[in-house]
């Protein structure tokens, strides 16, 4: 088991650059997600951890040592593929066995190895099928199967259940953290998928073209973004931005919206007059006839649990969450009112947030 | 979908009806008759005499001799009746042969030299143009090179004109490295001309395969070499049989180059089968007995390779 130490690490090809001087540590036995749209550089900087891509910039340190320019084989990590990449012409024990082979274990120890991971797995049953004649869900196990067998310092998974169908997904979510509760290894995971990372990373770092916008808990990370782009990546539907024109002070409990005044988190920044945009997430949007921001109501989604209202106001189009009890029609003017504690700034020059009592602002990678 | 619903269904979308599916086997045999007749016909007019193989009209019911294919391995002279009668009798079936036409056997012919170095060139060629493409493949699917398109477009031109376009340059480029009439330079020359039809091909199939794979083995402890020749190639195995196939067919029939470089020493069997001479101009059978034994061995190579070969055409017309 190990930590991984990433030092500035940057990542060109030609003009194009993928990884741009990121800086973090994943800590020993964490489950660590790298979330980000297609193209955030998240698959890059796994890579290059994986030692199958080389940095043009920084270092890359397992357990304090600098393996930067080590080969991928000298690292001693698994690695665990999207598309699986199951060798076709060897039957699942022996794919299981396969890295261990590579380092020439003695038969009798590899066949023991492997029952012992086929068992973890629960796929005892299957050592010695073909590996076209299985279900994508046993595919992937047999794919975490090779990763385990070795008992590497870390695993590395890019995108594991993408290739998977939705209900499948939701299962090997649950097998995946029930496991890595188990052994207990570093884990660095990489998906597009928020609802993935949220619920199985220990530590979410979400990224944007090639640099690291925030490294959090799943919670942080929701409740506190550090920057507009997380704000808006991670949520579903995103956090809400009405835009208005002011300056903050350090110690301010409101600030003026528009012609009103509205409650916020305690301010901790002093700001000259700039455009910002207040952050409201769904859920914390009330309706009542008292509310600052009034709308016409747009539509509804019904959720089963819940419903989303969209309300046009004269600051945007806002999308709220309300029980689904709510009764709602369609063309009715209406005010709404927000939770006041749970308000975000952001400066919208920079596209980051501003500090106050609910966060403490950017916390760049 | 039941039986009953598959009966009530009069033309199936994907199942050819029985009446198209003879129409298109008859087709096909028709094909492959009149494909398959020439072959037929060398093969018979191995085994004919002498008058049968250029009697008009042609004989297709003939008395079959064995003459065509003795008087391809030797070398014979005429002797009067006399010198024949006082010889001691006949050792063997084909001295016996001989002897029924006033001829003696003088030595075996140059045909075995000229098909082992048909072999050696044929396969020595094909081995290192398959070799040097696959690497060359692997390197232009899986690294980054700098001006990769135009090294392959470079390699590709090389294929633009007929190589005969250049024989001139060299023939006198091997006349000074005294490669002329050597098996080597003949090696050489047909590598260098099919190694960039491998490199093509082989570049195809080797972007199909999944570079997961030997990232995976990469990470479980091969290094690239390793990971090349335990997990790319036996994956590639059909792209590596059909170029293989392909290389080997220019190669065994390559005409104008071994005309031209070759005389003795490094003779191949196509320059060397059209001047089988008997007495009074062509021995037709010989000629015919030597093409046949000429077809057998790139036969026998598609036939094994046969399964990869098409695989290996089809390869990649539809992406899974």
């Amino acid at each position: 088991m190990a930590q991984i130490r990433i030092e500035n690490l940057r990542k060109s090809f030609d003009q194009f650059t993928a990884v741009e001087g990121s800086t973090f540590t994943i800590d020993d036995g964490t489950f660590f997600a790298m979330l980000g749209p297609s193209g955030c550089g998240k698959t890059t900087t796994l890579r290059m951890i994986a030692g199958l891509e080389l940095p043009t910039e920084g270092k890359i340190l397992l357990d304090g040592e600098d393996v930067t320019f080590h080969r991928a084989a000298a690292r001693d990590i698994a690695f665990v593929f999207q598309l699986f990449a199951l060798y076709p012409h060897m039957n699942v024990g022996e794919n299981i066995g396969f890295p261990l082979k590579c380092q020439g274990m003695a038969r009798r120890e590899i066949r023991e190895r492997v029952q012992e991971t086929a068992r973890m797995l629960r796929i005892e049953h299957l050592l010695s099928s073909k590996t076209s004649k299985l279900s994508g869900g046993d595919r992937q196990r047999v794919a975490l199967g090779r990763a385990m067998v070795r008992r590497p310092k870390a695993f590395l998974m890019d995108e594991p259940l993408g290739a998977l169908d939705a209900e499948f997904r939701h299962l090997m979510c649950g097998e995946l953290r029930d496991l890595h509760d188990r052994i207990k290894a570093t884990t660095v995971y990489v998906t597009h998928d928020q609802l993935e990372a949220m619920s199985m990373a220990d530590q979410i770092a979400v990224m944007n073209k090639g640099r690291v916008e925030q490294i959090g808990t799943p919670q942080e990370v929701y409740d506190r973004p550090a920057s507009m782009f997380v704000a808006d990546f991670i949520g579903s539907p995103p956090m809400n931005f009405l835009r208005f024109e002011g300056g903050l002070r350090t110690g301010d409990r409101a600030v003026s919206f528009h012609d009103t005044r509205l409650v916020v988190p305690e301010i901790r920044e002093d700001r000259a007059s700039a455009p910002l945009a207040l952050g409201v997430r769904p859920e914390h949007i009330r309706f009542a006839d008292a509310g600052a921001v009034r709308g016409e109501v747009f539509g509804a989604e019904y959720l089963g649990t819940t419903q989303i209202v969209t309300v046009d106001t004269a600051y945007g189009r806002v999308a709220a969450r309300l029980p689904s009890s709510a009764s709602v029609r369609i063309g009715e003017t209406i005010g709404l009112e927000f939770n006041a504690e749970r308000l975000a700034l952001f400066d919208i020059g920079s596209g980051l947030a501003i500090r106050t009592a609910n966060g403490e602002g950017p916390r760049r990678g | 979908m039941t039986a009953a619903a598959t009966r009530s269904t009069a033309h199936s979308i994907v199942e050819a009806s029985p009446r198209t599916k003879a129409f298109a086997g008859g087709l096909v045999i028709l094909y492959a008759v009149i494909t398959i007749l020439p072959l037929l016909w060398i093969v018979a007019t191995a085994f004919k005499s002498q008058s049968d193989a250029i009697a008009y009209p042609p004989k297709v019911i003939f008395e079959p001799t064995l003459e065509g294919y003795v008087n391809l391995f030797t070398v014979r002279t005429r002797q009067t009746p006399d010198f024949i009668a006082k010889l001691p009798p006949p050792e063997t079936w084909y001295d016996q042969l001989v002897r029924k036409r006033d001829m003696v056997i003088a030595g075996p012919s140059k045909v075995v030299p000229r098909f082992v170095n048909s072999l050696i060139i044929g396969f020595g060629s094909t081995f290192l143009a398959v070799f040097l493409g696959t690497l060359a493949a692997y390197a232009f699917s899986r690294f980054r090179i700098p001006l990769a398109d135009d090294l392959l477009f470079f390699i590709l031109s090389t294929r633009m004109m007929p190589p005969v376009a250049v024989a001139i340059p060299i023939y006198l480029m091997y006349r000074q490295l005294n490669l002329t009439d050597t098996r080597l330079g003949m090696i050489l020359l047909y590598t260098a001309v099919n190694v960039s039809l491998a490199v093509w091909l082989l570049k195809g199939f080797i972007d199909e395969i999944p570079r997961e794979y030997e990232e995976a083995a990469l990470v479980d402890g091969y290094t690239r070499l390793q990971a090349l020749r335990k997990v790319v190639l036996p994956q590639a195995v059909t792209g590596i049989a059909a170029t293989a196939i392909f290389c080997l067919i220019f190669s065994w029939n390559e005409y104008a180059f071994a005309v031209l470089l070759t005389s003795g020493e490094a003779q191949t069997m196509p320059p060397f089968i059209p001047f089988i001479i008997g007495e009074g101009g062509q021995d037709w059978p010989a000629v015919a007995a030597a093409t046949t034994l000429f077809v057998v061995p790139i036969v026998m190579f598609t036939v094994l390779l046969r399964k990869h070969l098409l695989r290996g055409i089809t390869f990649g017309a539809v992406r899974k």
